[in-house]
C-alpha cells in the first residue's frame, strides 16, 4: 500500500509541473487532410481522425479493442432490439451549449441521411430520447454491432447546425459537392476547436477550455496539422524537427527512423487485408477450387512480407485479422509449390493458362510490387500473368467494370467486425441488397451467403463467433479469394512526444490525451 | 503611330491565338476526361452502395457523354462559371489563382538564382574556356541536368534540413497578405522556406542557361566589332558585358521563353518534393484525386499562361533588337 502510494505521489509530482506548464504545441504531418469539416460528408479516415479531435463518440476503442465509455457513460440491453445509453452529465459543446439526448437523436437522424453513412446505419430504426441524459437506440432486428457503430456517432451541436446560413441554405444539409455550412463550421464536445484552416496547407486547432474530460492526461494546447504528401519529405521534416509527429511512415524509411536518436517509431498490424480476387466470369479455370487452391499454395506470402514489405506486414491466410471474431489462428497461409503443381495437374491445367491481372500502384503500401511478385510466383505453376498496374483514380473504374481476371483489393471493415468482409468481398453479388459489391470474382456459395446473413442478427456472442469462424474456414478451404497480408501501420514522433498510449489499430490517434514532455 | 498600331494588332492577334489554344485544350481535356479516373471514388467512401454513387454521378452530370458535358461547360463558361472543385468546394478559377502567387514566387526565386549565376559563369566559360574553373563549371552543370529534380530536392533537404538544421524542409512558411496576393518574400521565415525549393528548381535551368550564355558569347566574340572595340582600347570587361553580352541576349531570351513549358513541368516536381502550396502541387493533387473540374481549369489557365509568356518574350526581343518586327512574329 505504502509502495503504491509513493508511486502515486511520485507520479503526481512528475505530472503536476507539466499540467501547469501547458501551452504545448503539436506540429503534425499527415499524408492527406480532410476535404470537409462536416463529419458526415465522407466516410474516410481523414474525416474520422478529425472527428476524434473536435467531437467525442458515444464510445471509442481502447488499445485492446474493447469499448471505452465517452459521451455514453454506460449502456444496457433492454430487449432484443433496444440498447439504452446513459449519457455523461456536464458536457458542453464548443458553442457553450449543454450536451443532451436530443443531440444524439439529431445526430443519428443526420447520419441516416448522409449518402456515405446511411448504409452503415441501415440496421438502426431510430434513437429515442427517454430523458435529457438517456437515449434508446432501437434496431430494426436484433443487431450485434450496435456498439461498434456507436463509435461512429459523434454527437453534433444540434442548435449550432440548425436554421439557415446567410445564403438561406439549411445548416444541417450534407452536401457532397460544393460548399455548405457544415463543411466549413464546427461545434462539437471534443478536446479541440478548429481555429484556422487553409485547405491542403494547414489546419490549426486550439484546446477547448471547457472540455469535460478533466482526467485526460493530455497537455497539447495547440495542434498544427500539415498535410505532406511526399513520404520522403514527411520523414525529412520529422528528422529535421520541423514537425513532431508523422503518419504514415513509408516502409523504406522505417530503419532510418528507428536508428535516429531524435525519434520514436511505432508500428502495429492494421486490420486492412490485401487480397486478390479471381474472376470466375472471365476465366473458366477459376471456377475450379483446385485451381484457386493451387494459386494460393504458389504464393510465398512470407517472402512478400519480408522482401517487399520489409517485415512491415503480416502474411494472411484468411480475411479477418487477429482480434476479430471470425479470425481462426489455425488458418495459416501455406507455401507449397509441389502441392500447387499437383493440384493444377489434378484439375487438368498442368500446362497452365494465361490471365490478366490489374492492380493499383498508389493505393496500398507496396501494391504494384506485390502484384509483380505474385505474377512471377504464379508463372511457376504455368499461369502466365499479363499484369497492368495503374493509379488508383483509374483503377477503380477498371475494378468496378470487373475488367481483369485477377484483381487486387484492400479491405478494412468499417464495423470492425468479420461479417463486413464477407458481406462485401465474399457474398454473391446482388445490386439490390448491395451484398458482394466488391466480390469481383463473382464467387458464389449459398452457405456463405446464408451464414453471413444469419450472423447479422445473432446477439449471442459465442454462437455468432462460431458462425463467423465457420465462414472464414469455408472461404479458406474453397480459396474463394487469395488474401496476401494485413499491412502494418507506422507512426513516428520526436522523442518528447509520447505517442504510444494514444495510438490504436484503427489509426485514430486520440490526440486529446497526448502528452508532450 | 504606326508602331503603336501594329503593336496593338499584335496583342489582339495573340489574344485570339490564346482563345484558340484554350479551346483546343478544352476539347482534349473533355475527350480524355473519362480516362482521368472516377471522381466519385474520391468523393465517397469505399463501402458506399453503387446506387448512391450513381445518384451523385447523375447530379454532377458525369453520366452524360463528353460532348454533352462539353456543351454544358461552354454554357457555364459563357456565364463565367468554370466549375467547382471537388476537393476544395470552391470555384476552380478561384482555387487555381489562389495558388498562383506561391508558384510565381518560386519561379521568381529560381529565376533570380539562374540570372545571378548564369551570366557571370557563362561569360567566364566563354572567355576563358581553357581554365580549370570553366571546365569545372561545365562539368558540374552536366551533373545538374542529369540528376532528377526530385532527387536534388531530397538531397538538399537531407543536407540543409536534416543534417545541418539550417533551413526548413517543407512548406512556404510565414506569409503576408497584400490584398489578394499572399507573399512569402517579406518575412525572414518565408525567404528561408523559399531558398531550398528555388535552388532545386534553378538546378535544372542553371546548366542550360550557362551553356546558352557561353555559346552565344562565343559566337559574338568572334565578330569584328569585338576586335574593333578592343582596338579602340575598351577594357575587357566593357567589351564582354556592354558590347558582346547585349547582342548575345537575343538568342538567350528567345530560347529562355521556350523553356517556360519545361519550367512549369519542373515546378510541378519541385513543389511536390517541398510540399510547396503552388499551382503545380495543386494540379498533381487534382490528378491523383480525379478532381476533373480543377484539372480542366488548370490546363486552360496554363495554356493562357503559355501564350502570355511567349507574347512577353516576343515583346522583349523587340526591345532588344530593333531589326525584329512585330509583323514577323505571328
Amino acid at each position: 500500500m505504502v509502495r503504491f502510494l509513493s508511486i502515486f505521489v511520485a507520479a503526481l509530482v512528475a505530472v503536476a509541473p507539466m499540467a501547469f506548464a501547458g501551452g504545448k504545441t503539436l506540429r503534425m504531418a499527415y499524408d492527406a487532410d480532410p476535404t470537409s469539416l462536416d463529419p458526415h460528408e465522407q466516410l474516410a479516415s481523414a474525416t474520422l481522425q478529425l472527428s476524434h479531435l473536435v467531437f467525442d463518440p458515444l464510445v471509442r476503442r481502447r488499445k485492446d479493442n474493447s469499448f471505452e465509455p465517452r459521451l455514453a457513460e454506460s449502456w444496457e440491453q433492454l430487449d432484443d432490439v433496444t440498447l439504452r445509453f446513459h449519457l455523461r452529465d456536464g458536457v458542453s459543446f464548443h458553442s457553450g451549449r449543454k450536451f443532451n439526448a436530443d443531440d444524439v437523436v439529431w445526430t443519428l437522424n443526420r447520419l441516416k441521411t448522409s449518402p456515405d453513412f446511411k448504409a452503415l446505419f441501415e440496421p438502426f430504426e431510430s434513437a429515442n430520447k427517454v430523458d435529457d441524459l438517456t437515449v434508446d437506440i432501437v434496431t430494426k432486428a436484433p443487431y450485434p454491432l450496435v456498439l461498434n457503430l456507436a463509435t461512429y456517432i459523434f454527437p453534433m451541436d444540434r442548435e449550432f447546425y440548425s436554421g439557415t446560413d446567410e445564403k438561406g441554405r439549411p445548416k444541417d444539409a450534407v452536401v457532397k459537392h460544393g460548399s455548405s455550412f457544415a463543411s466549413a463550421n464546427m461545434s462539437g464536445t471534443g478536446p479541440f476547436m478548429v481555429t484556422g484552416r487553409e485547405q491542403g496547407i494547414r489546419l490549426e486547432l486550439e484546446r477547448f477550455d471547457g472540455y469535460w474530460d478533466k482526467n485526460s492526461p493530455g497537455n497539447v494546447q495547440k495542434i498544427v496539422l500539415t498535410p505532406i504528401k511526399e513520404p520522403a519529405t514527411r520523414v525529412a521534416a520529422l528528422l529535421a524537427g520541423d514537425v513532431d509527429f508523422i503518419a504514415p511512415v513509408p516502409p523504406t524509411d522505417l530503419k532510418r527512423i528507428e536508428a535516429a536518436s531524435c525519434c520514436t517509431l511505432i508500428t502495429a498490424p492494421s486490420t486492412r487485408v490485401l487480397t486478390f480476387e479471381l474472376n470466375q466470369d472471365r476465366i473458366e479455370a477459376f471456377k475450379d477450387p483446385r485451381v484457386r487452391k493451387a494459386m494460393s499454395y504458389a504464393i510465398n506470402r512470407e517472402g512478400i512480407a519480408k522482401k517487399i514489405m520489409r517485415g512491415f506486414a503480416t502474411p494472411a491466410g484468411q480475411l479477418s485479422p487477429e482480434g476479430y471474431a471470425g479470425h481462426d489462428p489455425g488458418l495459416k497461409p501455406v507455401y507449397d509449390l509441389d502441392k500447387a503443381k499437383a493440384l493444377m495437374k489434378e484439375a487438368g491445367y498442368e500446362d497452365g493458362f494465361s490471365v490478366t491481372m490489374i492492380a493499383p500502384n498508389n493505393r496500398y503500401v507496396g501494391d504494384a510490387r506485390i502484384a509483380e511478385a505474385v505474377a512471377a510466383m504464379l508463372a511457376k505453376i504455368n499461369i502466365k500473368v499479363d499484369l497492368q498496374t495503374m493509379p488508383k483514380a483509374q483503377y477503380w473504374q477498371r475494378f468496378d467494370a470487373r475488367d481483369g481476371d485477377v484483381l487486387m483489393i484492400g479491405w478494412q471493415s468499417d464495423t470492425q467486425d468479420s461479417a463486413n468482409f464477407y458481406e462485401f468481398l465474399a457474398m454473391t453479388p446482388d445490386p439490390k441488397t448491395g451484398y458482394g459489391q466488391y466480390n469481383a470474382g463473382d464467387y458464389s456459395n449459398p452457405q456463405v451467403d446464408r451464414l453471413t446473413v444469419q450472423s447479422q442478427t445473432m446477439t449471442d456472442e459465442a454462437a455468432r463467433t462460431a458462425v463467423l469462424k465457420k465462414i472464414e474456414r469455408i472461404l479458406a478451404d474453397d480459396a474463394a479469394l487469395l488474401p496476401i497480408q494485413w499491412q502494418h501501420l507506422a507512426w513516428a514522433a520526436r522523442k518528447n512526444v509520447n505517442i504510444e498510449p494514444v495510438l490504436n489499430v484503427i489509426d485514430m490517434p486520440y490526440l486529446g490525451d497526448l502528452v508532450i514532455e | 503611330m504606326h508602331a503603336a498600331l501594329s503593336g496593338l494588332a499584335f496583342v489582339v492577334r495573340r489574344f485570339g491565338q490564346a482563345l484558340l489554344v484554350m479551346l483546343a485544350i478544352l476539347v482534349i481535356a473533355f475527350a480524355v476526361r473519362t480516362n482521368l479516373g472516377d471522381p466519385l471514388r474520391e468523393l465517397m467512401g469505399q463501402a458506399v452502395p453503387e446506387s448512391e454513387r450513381a445518384e451523385l454521378r447523375k447530379e454532377l452530370g458525369f453520366d452524360a457523354p463528353w460532348p454533352v458535358q462539353f456543351g454544358r461547360y461552354l454554357v457555364g463558361a459563357a456565364h463565367g462559371d468554370l466549375g467547382t472543385s471537388f476537393i476544395y468546394k470552391k470555384p476552380t478559377v478561384e482555387v487555381v489563382l489562389a495558388k498562383f502567387p506561391a508558384s510565381f514566387e518560386l519561379v521568381l526565386g529560381a529565376g533570380l538564382i539562374v540570372l545571378l549565376f548564369c551570366v557571370p559563369a557563362g561569360i567566364y566559360c566563354a572567355v576563358r574556356p581553357e581554365r580549370i574553373g570553366a571546365r569545372l563549371i561545365l562539368g558540374l552543370s552536366v551533373l545538374g541536368i542529369s540528376v532528377p529534380v526530385f532527387l536534388t530536392g531530397i538531397i538538399l533537404i537531407t543536407i540543409f534540413s536534416v543534417w545541418l538544421g539550417l533551413l526548413p524542409a517543407f512548406g512556404r512558411g510565414e506569409t503576408v497578405a497584400l490584398g489578394p496576393w499572399t507573399t512569402g518574400l517579406l518575412t525572414v521565415d518565408g525567404l528561408e522556406h523559399l531558398l531550398l525549393p528555388a535552388l532545386t528548381l534553378s538546378s535544372i535551368m542553371l546548366p542550360l542557361f550557362i551553356r546558352l550564355v557561353r555559346s552565344a558569347m562565343l559566337e559574338e566574340l568572334r565578330h569584328d566589332y569585338v576586335r574593333t572595340a578592343r582596338a579602340k582600347g575598351a577594357s575587357h570587361l566593357r567589351v564582354w558585358v556592354v558590347h558582346a553580352l547585349r547582342n548575345a541576349l537575343l538568342p538567350i531570351v528567345a530560347v529562355g521563353g521556350l523553356q517556360a513549358g519545361t519550367l512549369i513541368a519542373y515546378t510541378l516536381l519541385t513543389e511536390t518534393v517541398f510540399q510547396w502550396p503552388g499551382m503545380g502541387f495543386l494540379f498533381l493533387e487534382a490528378v491523383t484525386r480525379a478532381d476533373i473540374p480543377l484539372i480542366t481549369t488548370y490546363l486552360v489557365l496554363v495554356g493562357l499562361l503559355f501564350v502570355a509568356v511567349n507574347t512577353l518574350v516576343d515583346l522583349a526581343s523587340l526591345a532588344l533588337d530593333p531589326r525584329v518586327s512585330l509583323g514577323g512574329a505571328r
